[in-house]
C-alpha cells in the first residue's frame, strides 16, 4: 500500500516536471494586443454554401425544438439553402470559447463577449452595406461601444432589455424611485433584497455611485479605475449583508418573488412579466440613476467556413418579421422597431420600443478591459471583477 | 503443439481462429490476464487517474485576461491567488464545516435508523424499511432540491410547523443548505450502517448483557469496534458528497458560498479554467489527507 502511494507521487513529479518543461516552447504570448486584429470584411456576397453554424443563447436561434409553432429556421433554410446547426450556450464565457475553436461561422455575443472576440481576432467586421435590414436597425444600437470598434461594426443587433428595479408593491409601500433601495443600509427592504449573481454586477454599483458619489468621477460603469473599482465594491460588500440571495436562474427569481422572500432586486421585463402571470404584485422602473442592460449582437467568425450563409443569416434575423418572432418568444425588445407592426398589441410598449429616452439611461452590458476610454491602460479588467465578485459574496 | 492439433483436424466445425485464440489464451496465462485487465486498467489509468492528472497540471498554467487564451507555461500565480487571499479561506473553511456538520447530523439520524432496521425490527417490516430509505433515491437530486427550496420558502412548510411555536425560519442561508444536504446524503448513510449492523451477531449483544455490561457498555466495547468500518464508509461517503457539492447550496442557500460554487464560476462565467483547477485540487488534498488518517487508524483493512 505504501509503496503503492509512493509510485503515485513520483508519476505526478514526473508529469508535473514534463508539464513545466513543455510549457516552455508553445506558450502564447501573454499581455494585450496593441490594437484591433486587422481583418478584412467581405466586400460581396455569393451563392450559399449550404451548411450554417452557429453559437446562441438559448430561445435565439428556435426550429421548433421547444415548442413547433415556433420557428424561424426552417422558412430560412427554405429561403436560402442553408442548413442550420446551432450550438446553444450558457454563458459569454461559453460563448467566447466555443468561437475560439473555429468550428463556428457566427455568435450571438451579449456586450460583456463581444470585445473579448474582437481584440482576440475570432470575428470579423461587418459590411453593413450587405445587410439590407441593418438601415433599419434602432440607431441607438448602431456604432455602440459593445458591437463596434474604432467606428467599424462586428455585428448586426439582434435585441436588447433594461436591466429593472422590480418590487414588491404590498411589501414596500412607497415605490422605490432609486436603486438605494437595494444599495443603502437602511433599506426598507433590508433582508429580502436580490441581486444578480455575475461580476458584471459590480457595474450596477458603479452606476449607482456614478449618481450618488460624483468625486469618485465615474463616467462609464464598464471603465473603472481602481479606486471606483474598489468603492463600488466596497458598496456591494454594504449591500452582500441585507440580501437574500443572488439569482442566475431567471426561474428561481420568479420563485422568490412570488414566495415574498425577496422584496426588491435587479431583474428582466420577462421576469416580472412571469411573476405577474403568475400572480405575484410586482412592478418594475428603470429608476433614477438609470441601469445597466444588455444589447446582444449576431458576430461572423473571422475564420467562417460558410460566411455567405452567416450573412444571409444576418439579414433573415434583423428583418422585421423575423425580429418580431424572436423578441416575443424570449422576451426582449427587437434591434428593428419595424417588428412593432408584428408583434402583438401592447408588446412594443412594455418594452419600450423606439423609445429613445428610456434606453439613453441604460448603460449596455461591455467587456471591462484595461484600456480605458480615456486612452490610458488603468481601468480593472474583467479577471480582476470575477475576483472582485467571489470576495464579495464571501 | 497448439499448430498441430488445428492442422490435425481441419474439419472442425468451429472457426480455426477462434480456436487459435482459445488455445493461444490457454497456454499463456499471462497475456490471458493481461487481455481481461486491459479494460479496466486503461480506464483506471487513462481516463481516471490521467484526468486527476491533466487537472493538476492545468492549475500551473494561467490564462490571458484579455482574450481568455490558455497560457501554457508553469506558474504558481493560481495557487498564490488562492492561499494569499483571505476569501478563500473563508470559503474552504465553510465548505468543510458544513461537510462536517452534514456526516455528524446524517450520523446522528442514521444509527438508531440502522440499529432499528438491522436488530429490532421483524424482517418483514426490515423489508420494507429498506424500501423506504430508498424511494428517496428514485426521485431526481434536483427536485429533492427544488423542493426544499419551498420548503424554506416565505409561507412554506417550515414557517406553517415553527410559526405556531415561535421559531424561526432560516430562510435560505448556510442552515438550510446543511438540512438539505444532510437530507440528500442520508440514504447513503444508513444503508452501510445497515449493511454493518447486520453482521454484528445478535449473540454478541446477549453474550455482553448476561455479563453484566450496561447498554452504553455494550455499544462502546462490542458493537463499536464492529461496525466502525461501516460508519467510516458511510462518513466518508457523506462528507465526501457534501464537500464537492454546489448545485443544492445554490438553490437554497442563498448568498452562501462553497468550494464547488466558486470553481463553477471560474469555469463558466469567468473562464478561468487554471484557477478552477487549483481550486478543485483543494477538495481532493482534504480527501487525501482524510482517507490517510482513516486507512492508519486500520479501518480501510477491515472495509
Amino acid at each position: 500500500m505504501k509503496t503503492r502511494w509512493l509510485r503515485l507521487a513520483a508519476v505526478s513529479a514526473v508529469a508535473l516536471t514534463l508539464a513545466a518543461c513543455g510549457g516552455g516552447s508553445g506558450t502564447t504570448p501573454s499581455g494585450k494586443p496593441a490594437a484591433v486584429p486587422s481583418i478584412a470584411m467581405k466586400q460581396s456576397i455569393g451563392k450559399g454554401e449550404g451548411q450554417l453554424n452557429l453559437v446562441a443563447w438559448a430561445g435565439y436561434v428556435e426550429y421548433g425544438q421547444d415548442d413547433p409553432k415556433v420557428d424561424w429556421v426552417h422558412p430560412f433554410t427554405k429561403q436560402t439553402g442553408c442548413h442550420v446547426n446551432v450550438k446553444v450556450a450558457g454563458t459569454s464565457d461559453e460563448m467566447v470559447t466555443l468561437m475560439r475553436t473555429g468550428q463556428y461561422d457566427g455568435v450571438s455575443a451579449s456586450g460583456d463577449a463581444s470585445l473579448r472576440l474582437i481584440y482576440g481576432g475570432i470575428v470579423a467586421p461587418v459590411n453593413t452595406k450587405l445587410v439590407p435590414n441593418y438601415a433599419d436597425v434602432a440607431p441607438y444600437l448602431k456604432d455602440a461601444a459593445w458591437n463596434s470598434v474604432d467606428g467599424r461594426m462586428y455585428g448586426i443587433p439582434h435585441g436588447y432589455g433594461a436591466n429593472v428595479l422590480m418590487w414588491r408593491s404590498d411589501k414596500l409601500p412607497t415605490a422605490p424611485k432609486s436603486w438605494s433601495v437595494v444599495f443603502e443600509k437602511n433599506s426598507p427592504a433590508s433582508g429580502h433584497i436580490t441581486a444578480y449573481d455575475s461580476p458584471i454586477y459590480i457595474a450596477d454599483a458603479a452606476l449607482y455611485l456614478k449618481a450618488h458619489n460624483p468625486s469618485l468621477g465615474i463616467t462609464n460603469p464598464y471603465e473603472l479605475t481602481q479606486k471606483q473599482f474598489n468603492a463600488s465594491v466596497n458598496l456591494l460588500k454594504q449591500q452582500n449583508t441585507m440580501v437574500h440571495d443572488y439569482w442566475s436562474n431567471y426561474l428561481n427569481e420568479v420563485h422568490a418573488f412570488k414566495a415574498g422572500d425577496d422584496w426588491a432586486g435587479t431583474s428582466w421585463q420577462v421576469i416580472a412579466n412571469t411573476a405577474q402571470s403568475e400572480g405575484a404584485p410586482v412592478k418594475t422602473i428603470v429608476p433614477s440613476e438609470g441601469s445597466t442592460g444588455w444589447s446582444d449582437t449576431w458576430m461572423i467568425a473571422s475564420h467562417a467556413q460558410h460566411p455567405n450563409c452567416m450573412y444571409k443569416w444576418m439579414n433573415w434575423i434583423a428583418s422585421p418579421q423575423v425580429q418580431a418572432q424572436v423578441a416575443q418568444w424570449f422576451g426582449e425588445a427587437p434591434a428593428n422597431p419595424k417588428a412593432c407592426a408584428y408583434t402583438e398589441k401592447g408588446f412594443c410598449q412594455t418594452y419600450h420600443v423606439k423609445d429613445y429616452a428610456y434606453y439613453k439611461r441604460v448603460a449596455f452590458w461591455a467587456t471591462p478591459i484595461a484600456s480605458c476610454g480615456n486612452g490610458q491602460n488603468n481601468c480593472v479588467d474583467y479577471s480582476k471583477w470575477t475576483q472582485a465578485w467571489t470576495d464579495v459574496k464571501g | 503443439m497448439t499448430t498441430t492439433s488445428v492442422t490435425d483436424r481441419p474439419e472442425a466445425p468451429a472457426g480455426p481462429t477462434g480456436h487459435r485464440l482459445s488455445a493461444l489464451l490457454h497456454n499463456r496465462p499471462g497475456l490471458r490476464l493481461g487481455g481481461l485487465l486491459a479494460g479496466p486498467v486503461a480506464w483506471l489509468g487513462v481516463v481516471y487517474v490521467g484526468s486527476l492528472v491533466v487537472l493538476l497540471i492545468s492549475a500551473f498554467w494561467t490564462i490571458d485576461t484579455y482574450t481568455g487564451a490558455l497560457i501554457r507555461s508553469f506558474t504558481l500565480t493560481n495557487f498564490e491567488t488562492l492561499f494569499t487571499q483571505s476569501v478563500y479561506w473563508h470559503i474552504i473553511g465553510r465548505t468543510v464545516a458544513i461537510a462536517l456538520a452534514v456526516t455528524v447530523f446524517d450520523f446522528l439520524l442514521a444509527m438508531p435508523m440502522a440499529f432499528y432496521m438491522a436488530k429490532v425490527a421483524s424482517p418483514r417490516s426490515r423489508r420494507w424499511l429498506v424500501v423506504a430509505i430508498l424511494t428517496p433515491l428514485w426521485s431526481n437530486y434536483l427536485v429533492k432540491a427544488y423542493a426544499w427550496l419551498v420548503m424554506f420558502s416565505n409561507g412554506g412548510l417550515i414557517d406553517w410547523v415553527t410559526k405556531p411555536l415561535g421559531l424561526g425560519n432560516p430562510g435560505l442561508s448556510t442552515t438550510a443548505t446543511v438540512i438539505t444536504l444532510a437530507y440528500l446524503w442520508l440514504p447513503y448513510m444508513v444503508l452501510p450502517l445497515f449493511a454493518g449492523l447486520e453482521r454484528l451477531p445478535d449473540s454478541m449483544l446477549e453474550a455482553s448483557g448476561d455479563l453484566g455490561a450496561r447498554p452504553w457498555y455494550t455499544f462502546r466495547h462490542a458493537v463499536l469496534p464492529i461496525v466502525t468500518p461501516a460508519i467510516l464508509a458511510g462518513c466518508i461517503t457523506t462528507f465526501s458528497l457534501s464537500l464537492g457539492d454546489y448545485i443544492a447550496v445554490s438553490i437554497v442557500g442563498g448568498t452562501t458560498q462553497m468550494i464547488g460554487n466558486v470553481i463553477l464560476s471560474n469555469v463558466g462565467s469567468a473562464n478561468n479554467l487554471p484557477f478552477a483547477a487549483a481550486l478543485a485540487i483543494v477538495p481532493a488534498v482534504i480527501m487525501l489527507v482524510l482517507l490517510a488518517a482513516v486507512r492508519r487508524t486500520g479501518a480501510l483493512d477491515a472495509m
